[in-house]
């Protein structure tokens, strides 16, 4: 069947549901939110409607500056530590048997499909006195006796690599898994070796896919919202953390909302870059 | 040889990465008493069984697979007649509806569960459990959407046209041949949906967590009150449903062509 424009307004049926729930369910609930971010704070509810900016003005804080700071760079060490791991991962993985692969996806997507929650409370148990990894060192004597190792910067960094890493190569799998072949037996039939032929040939080809890659994992990882709070101390909390506690915990919608846009406003300008990269790519 | 043998060393290090949290719970979930102990004392599934005894995680445990059944359904729902509708016709702003559909995945999750809060509060359904499922069903719609959208890729247009050459009109088109050939991956979609909808928190937390309490919510209330080996065996069993469903994914279908192995306009 030949793709062709619709001609009368019942070839427009098949869109009437879908739109329906996206506009009333998405754009709706997007834009109630960008209204509240202007509403003021109501201590005994919700908000009140209102056209303050008191919530914006907010982020001119010192606080609000060092929460901002921290889950950039937060989310920066994530991104180049996910790529650094997942990208010669993904690029060997690419090369075994199909059934290898098969296995190695299957393992990856279950634990990218496992609650924040959950990966908080594995990590926590794994980093914890009684139960941690601590123990082990015990047990073949590298250390006197088991202690916490949370909650610290590293439980956080560690935790937030796990939750990514998955992520980071399964967005890297198609880029790589499409890879031309006679690329890298070039360079071999050359004389490099595998791991020159790897740096010198594999990597700069798919530059603008490590640069798009860092940038979804950067995404990726402003998101977390629950495990600089398991793992971490206070001084950890990143801007999704305080989104939450503020409109949870301290009942300010409005300032969450107005955090909440601004987030957004990172996110959008952050993916739209690695549209223009990926653009770039297919033009060349 | 020496390149074999860093290379297996690689992969078990990123496997050893990737499994020693889960292998820490699973060992913590076999616990004989209410410990969190690992190496486990003694041994017992008795934690397991509490998953299903226990009366508030048994309840947890019905809201959540209801959540995931049903958000599942209406992703799919919204997802199969847009993810149709951009195959048949040719209306590039219709791709707004698909920007629309990707959107909730690719956010900050905070985000849209920010705004589904704003939202259900306005309108003052705030807390009932259908809205909920609504929730999900927009948050997660990104999944059946892409696989569809693949799926309908994968469709060689020679056949459709050979029925409609037949006399077969769209209706009977639809459910003739396109429906049997996407279905793989319409399956994909509700199954994607399905397993991260069980273990989605924040959108969850946001909309109903006030009232009612899910699977991850639970484990997030009981960690901050204490510990219970019980929060040990239910983050296994998220583990085997997550493995069991994309493992039979994998056994049916193509899972490396659903997660861009082959180029989706081959053909």
């Amino acid at each position: 069947m030949r793709r062709e424009a619709p001609r009368s307004l019942a070839d427009y049926t098949p869109l009437f549901f879908p739109g329906l729930m996206l506009v009333v369910f998405f754009v709706v609930p997007f834009s109630t939110m960008i209204a509240v971010s202007f509403f003021k704070r109501n201590p005994s509810g919700f908000y009140t409607p209102d056209f303050v900016i008191d919530n914006y003005a907010r982020f001119l804080s010192a606080f609000f500056g060092g929460v901002l700071g921290f889950s950039l760079m937060l989310a920066v060490l994530v991104a180049i530590g996910c790529v650094c791991i997942g990208f010669p991962f993904t690029y060997l993985l690419t090369r075994r048997s199909r059934r290898v692969q098969t296995l190695w996806l299957v393992g990856l997507l279950s634990v990218l499909s496992l609650s924040e929650v959950i990966i908080g409370f594995a990590w926590s148990t794994l980093f914890s006195r009684t139960a941690g990894i601590t123990n082990l060192l015990v047990t073949i004597g590298l250390m006197d006796k088991p202690v916490a190792l949370l909650p610290t910067f590293g439980a956080v960094l560690t935790g937030m690599v796990y939750q990514a890493l998955p992520y980071t190569v399964l967005v890297l799998y198609p880029a790589l898994v499409r890879l031309d072949p006679t690329l890298t037996e070039a360079a071999r039939t050359l004389g490099a070796s595998p791991v020159k032929a790897f740096f010198n040939v594999v990597a700069p080809a798919l530059r603008n896919t490590i640069v798009a890659t860092l940038i979804m994992v950067f995404v990726f990882a402003l998101g977390s919202y629950l495990l600089p709070q398991i793992l971490g101390r206070p001084q950890h909390w990143t801007l999704s953390v305080l989104i939450t506690d503020q409109a949870i915990y301290q009942s300010n919608m409005p300032f969450a909302a107005a955090m909440a846009v601004f987030l957004v406003l990172i996110s959008l300008a952050l993916v739209g870059m690695t549209l223009l990269v990926g653009r770039r790519e297919n033009a060349l | 040889m020496i390149e074999t043998l860093l290379r297996r060393l690689y992969f078990s290090l990123v496997a050893l990465f990737l499994a020693a949290p889960l292998i820490v719970v699973a060992g913590v979930s076999v616990n004989e008493r209410q410990d969190l102990a690992f190496p486990p004392k003694g041994f017992s599934f008795a934690w397991y069984g509490q998953i299903f005894s226990d009366p508030e995680w048994r309840l947890a445990l019905i809201h959540s697979v209801t959540l995931a059944v049903c958000s599942a359904a209406i992703a799919v729902a919204i997802a199969l007649p847009l993810a149709w509708f951009l195959w048949r016709r040719i209306a590039p702003w219709a791709n707004i509806f698909q920007v629309l559909g990707l959107a909730p995945f690719i956010l900050p999750p905070v985000i849209t569960a920010l705004g589904f809060l704003s939202f259900w509060a306005t309108v003052g359904l705030f807390g009932q459990f259908f809205t909920a499922i609504v929730s999900h069903a927009i948050f997660f719609v990104t999944l059946p959407l892409v696989t569809l959208s693949l799926g309908f890729a994968s469709i060689d247009r020679a056949l459709v046209e050979a029925a409609a050459t037949m006399g077969a009109d769209d209706r009977t088109v639809l459910k003739t041949v396109v429906l049997p050939l996407i279905l793989p991956y319409l399956v994909s979609g509700y199954a994607f949906s399905f397993v991260l909808s069980l273990n989605e928190y924040i959108v969850a937390y946001m909309t109903i967590g006030f009232t009612t309490e899910t699977l991850p919510i639970k484990i997030f209330n009981a960690l901050r009150y204490g510990y219970t080996p019980t929060m040990a065996s239910v983050s296994v069993f998220f583990v085997v449903v997550a493995a069991l469903v994309f493992g039979a994914i994998a056994r049916f279908g193509d899972i490396r062509r659903l997660l861009g192995a082959m180029s989706s306009d081959s053909n």
